[in-house]
């Protein structure tokens, strides 16, 4: 643990020491970062640099063997998946990964953080304030006009869209996204940053992403990853003009 | 207002469908078969309860369990200790060498009614067994498997498992359990005789009223919320628990509701057949309410009853004329149902009679109402409680 104690309080999210290890390989190694509320923060880095990773340690998809991360003065290694969530961590997976069976109005209802528990969700109703904050997030993800339509249905985008909008109505202080772009078309990227845009005016927001482009578009500081550690990071200029990281990651 | 909005599930498409199942059970077969043939139909009956909660576990969740006969079992056994003991007054077992036991135990030398007996002198006790004994066991079942992520495949061998384990220790222990012969000569309920035909034809309509009460109670579930997370958990499960839920403990819950419904429905077998023993719990007994469960189709609660009614009598009317026929029926029969029609018997039904009802019904809205909006036909035409589709104009 390199990295001295910091005044966590300070950041909404504080990563430190952080590493995992499968079988001896060490898939994150000693990682420290931190996280200023309502920054976009853009991770980038080659295949298997970690990146996925870090974000299954955030939300507890993977245990980290060693090393803490403290969201919000909270710790989270030692909490389950749904306890991370309520203590407002929402992720959104590299594929789509939306209820297919499910109209999208149920879609964002299921998100909604009421009812969570076996006997709520029994209880659960549709009330209005359930159909306003549905209503309200659909707008905001571009779906208003397909609420009823089975997700199945849907584009790849759109199915992209509609997983981002089941974390907002989740109303988590900070939003995971891996490779929200990938598989979209130019129109469906631009509208993917505008939506980002507006996401960040009230949540802090964690991306893993591989378009340089889109990179540049939304992210107030980018951190690299390489072979589990941090390599370089800063702003994009900053990171762009980096030698070691012109040297693994974006060539010359 | 409550009562208006009853009356109009009544004549829903769905109410009717309810109310079909209601007057074949209480009207027709009733009326046209015989005491004895009734009585079959309600043994039938007893394993559409636990087909229900495989509906509900298996169908819904994805949680296959090849154990429910345990269940089903555990149900069974906790009545017909009730009974037993109620047959083996001191005056009734006399020639024994220890009067007011069992007539088993004495014969395997047993001097007193063991512990776990005792309890079942109470009839309130034994109702409540019947469910909570079940119960139990699924629920640490659950808690051992479920929140140690282990499903699919690997949670189908286990309970497997457990279907053996429970037969293998209940023929071991013939003492305390009758062995393989199981528990026999139950007579009286409450001092009931129930073996005439008139209080068999009283059970019959017991175990029916049973079982609509368990179709409700699944409806509920499944038109909830809850029933909703179920159906997402099967195919997103990753998704669900990142979305804040705690996916071991609605697996947990499902699972115990499926054996709650399985210990009802062994309950009623004894009752209606007047005898329990391991043959009906073990791991063919077990795998054959799946196949109950997957004739009738999966995913409906309703299919599952008729699932049940169909197979069994199959296999009366076939094991009466060739019965070393009939295994292999079943399981060309299973493979058949999984080839050609995974969804069993409502899956077809959903493909082929629908869209004939949907005519039927459009010709007498023309007729009857015709000034009808499109909009109010096609809300009656598509009443489905999952899709109950959300209108804006609802807010």
């Amino acid at each position: 643990m390199s990295t001295a104690k910091s005044i966590s309080g300070d950041f909404l999210l504080a990563v430190e020491g952080l590493t995992v290890s499968f079988d001896g390989f060490k898939a994150v190694d000693d990682l420290s970062f931190y996280l200023d509320p309502r920054e976009i923060r853009v991770i980038i880095g080659p295949n298997g640099a970690g990146k996925t990773t870090v974000l299954d340690l955030i939300c507890g998809k993977t245990k980290a063997t060693t090393g803490s991360i403290k969201f919000a003065g909270k710790e989270l290694t030692k909490l389950k998946e749904h306890q991370i969530v309520h203590s407002g961590v929402g992720r959104k997976f590299q594929t789509p990964s939306v209820f297919e069976d499910l109209t999208v109005f149920e879609n964002l209802e299921v998100s909604y953080p009421q009812g969570h528990s076996v006997i709520g969700a029994l209880a659960f109703k549709r009330d209005t304030a359930v159909i306003e904050a549905v209503e309200d997030v659909a707008k905001t993800i571009f779906l208003t006009d397909v609420l009823n339509e089975p997700a199945a249905m849907l584009s790849h985008g759109q199915k992209q869209w509609l997983e981002i909008g089941m974390l907002l109505i989740q109303k988590p202080a900070l939003l995971m996204l891996d490779e929200p772009v990938a598989g979209m078309s130019v129109a469906e990227r631009k509208k993917t940053a505008e939506l980002l845009r507006v996401i960040t005016k009230d949540h802090t927001v964690l991306v893993v992403e591989h378009d340089m482009q889109f990179v540049g578009d939304i992210a107030d500081r980018v951190t690299v990853m390489h072979q589990g550690k941090v390599l370089s990071e800063g702003s994009i200029e900053h990171v762009k003009s980096d030698p070691k990281v012109i040297e693994v990651y974006l060539g010359h | 207002m409550k009562h208006s909005s009853l009356m109009k599930w009544f004549v829903s498409r769905e109410g009717l469908y309810y109310l079909a199942l209601a007057f074949l059970l209480v009207v027709l077969l009733p009326l046209t078969l015989d005491s004895f043939r009734l009585n079959m139909v309600g043994k039938y009956l007893t394993y559409a309860f636990v087909a229900i909660g495989l509906v509900m576990c298996w169908g819904k969740a994805g949680i296959l369990s090849l154990g429910q006969g345990v269940f089903f079992g555990l149900g069974g056994y906790c009545m017909a200790m009730f009974l037993k003991l109620e047959a083996s007054t001191p005056e009734a077992t006399a020639i024994q060498s220890t009067p007011g036991i069992p007539d088993f135990m004495d014969w395997n030398q047993l001097t007193e009614l063991p512990w776990f007996w005792e309890p079942f002198h109470s009839f309130s006790f034994t109702l409540l067994a019947v469910i909570g004994v079940p119960v139990l066991l699924a629920f640490v079942i659950g808690i051992a498997m479920f929140t140690r992520r282990v499903g699919g495949v690997y949670f189908a061998i286990i309970t497997q498992a457990i279907a053996a384990v429970l037969t293998i220790l209940i023929i071991g222990q013939q003492g305390y359990t009758g062995g393989v012969n199981g528990i026999t000569d139950l007579q009286t309920l409450m001092g009931w005789d129930i073996r005439t035909d008139e209080a068999r034809n009283i059970l019959y309509f017991i175990c029916v009223g049973m079982l609509f009460l368990c179709l409700f109670a699944a409806r509920l579930v499944q038109n909830r919320k809850l029933g909703r997370i179920l159906v997402a958990m099967n195919a997103q499960e990753m998704r669900v628990r990142f979305s804040g839920y705690d996916v071991a403990a609605f697996k947990i819950f499902v699972f115990c509701l499926a054996a709650a419904f399985a210990g009802i429905g062994g309950a009623l077998f004894t009752l209606l057949v007047g005898f329990m023993s391991p043959s009906f719990i073990g791991i063919v007994a077990s795998i054959e309410m799946v196949i109950f469960c997957a004739l009738g189709g999966r995913l409906s609660i309703l299919g599952a009853v008729y699932g049940a009614l169909l197979v069994n009598a199959a296999k009366s009317g076939f094991s009466e004329s060739f019965p070393e026929l009939w295994p292999f029926a079943m399981g060309a029969l299973f493979i058949g149902v999984v080839l050609a029609f995974p969804d069993g018997l409502a899956g077809l039904y959903k493909s082929y009679v629908m869209p004939l009802e949907n005519k039927v019904f459009k010709r007498n809205k023309s007729k009857t109402a015709p000034v009808a909006t499109r909009q109010t036909a096609e809300k009656v035409d598509d009443y489905s409680p999952m899709n109950d589709t959300y209108s804006p104009e609802k807010s």
